[in-house]
């Protein structure tokens, strides 16, 4: 894919939300990354460590990432299979007429805030 | 134990990006400006291609380019000397894709209310473009016969995103092992609504059908 420019796009994105919520500073984005969606999940958080020093909002936010099952549903047996072990080929009758239904997703799910006020009591 | 403020999202990281490709889109409708992203891999003769079917074209149509580069302003230079149209180098910095935003800015900075016809000639990668609308009215993309009739199996959504393929450098069939019709039915596969032109720059073969093809979008 194209970790870095995504990374730009997440960054951009977090720092929107947090100023609609009157966030100063997170502590941590958890993002839904499909399966099959081509990121590289370690060069993604590498590129990750690095641009969110640019930013006060996020210097000290780790990413974390959650991964979204790919189904692939078979137009001509109408089955749903698991798009990763099978490919665009369906198990079941064999035909290639298939279409992606999900796994392609690069959603940020939430970010999260500790609340320092309750970390002494 | 820390409590944690929790803030749900939900919102793809494409969202943005896909929101302002949708806006530069009318804005440039209303001016009665047609933008195509011309996508390819370095190399494909896309610079070449270009130049001549703008040389069909210019009489008939206002013409601008726009050159993504991450360096040098060779592009926008071969394009102005070859056609005599107006042309813009954009450096991108050194990212693998222009987005819509930075699009916009060019087109801003290019100034296109003279113009009926924009070619975005992107940065030569057959993977990051595909993901990011620019805000262009069609995408094409240009396959030359050197790379091989599998390349849509290799980059299959570079393929499905675009309008139009040109299969370039026809004149060097008989060197390669390319089957037309191979290259053809992976392509439609994956996209059956994609038009395919092949064409030789070099020779002229083709580029009265690709330009006739440009004009039918307008």
């Amino acid at each position: 894919m194209h970790e870095l420019g995504v990374t730009f796009y997440v960054v951009k994105d977090v720092k929107k939300v947090a100023k609609e919520n009157k966030v100063d500073k997170i502590d941590f984005v958890t993002l839904e990354i499909g399966e099959v969606s081509g990121v590289i999940h370690d060069q993604l958080i590498d590129c990750w460590n690095w641009a969110r020093k640019k930013e006060t909002v996020t210097e000290s936010a780790e990413l974390n990432i959650e991964t979204l099952e790919a189904i692939t549903f078979c137009e001509d047996c109408q089955a749903e299979y698991r798009t990763v072990d099978y490919g665009k080929i369906c198990p079941y009758c064999k035909s290639e007429n298939t279409y992606l239904l999900r796994g392609n997703e690069f959603n940020i799910k939430e970010i999260g805030v500790y609340d320092e006020d309750d970390e002494e009591s | 134990m820390k409590k944690v403020k929790i803030i749900e999202v939900h919102e793809n990281v494409f969202n943005s990006n896909n929101v302002a490709a949708e806006e530069l889109r009318h804005e440039l409708k209303d001016k009665g400006v047609y933008m195509l992203n011309v996508m390819s891999s370095p190399g494909s003769g896309k610079t070449t291609a270009l130049s001549k079917l703008i040389n069909i074209l210019k009489d008939e149509y206002r013409i601008g380019v726009m050159d993504v580069d991450i360096e040098t302003s060779l592009d926008a230079q071969k394009v102005a000397d070859l056609t005599g149209v107006r042309a813009l180098q954009i450096h991108n910095g050194g990212l693998c894709h222009i987005d819509a935003e930075m699009t916009s800015k060019a087109i801003e900075e290019f100034g296109v209310d003279d113009l009926d016809i924009v070619f975005l000639e992107n940065i030569g990668n057959l993977v990051c473009p595909a993901e990011f609308d620019t805000g262009a009215h069609r995408n094409m993309m240009i396959l030359s016969v050197p790379e091989g009739d599998d390349k849509p199996l290799k980059y299959p959504l570079m393929f499905s995103v675009c309008d139009l393929v040109i299969i370039s450098k026809i004149d060097t069939m008989e060197f390669f092992d390319f089957d037309m019709d191979k290259a053809k039915s992976n392509i439609l596969r994956l996209n059956p609504k994609a038009s395919i032109i092949p064409v030789s720059a070099k020779t002229g073969e083709g580029m009265e059908e690709l330009a006739k093809w440009i004009r039918a979008q307008l």
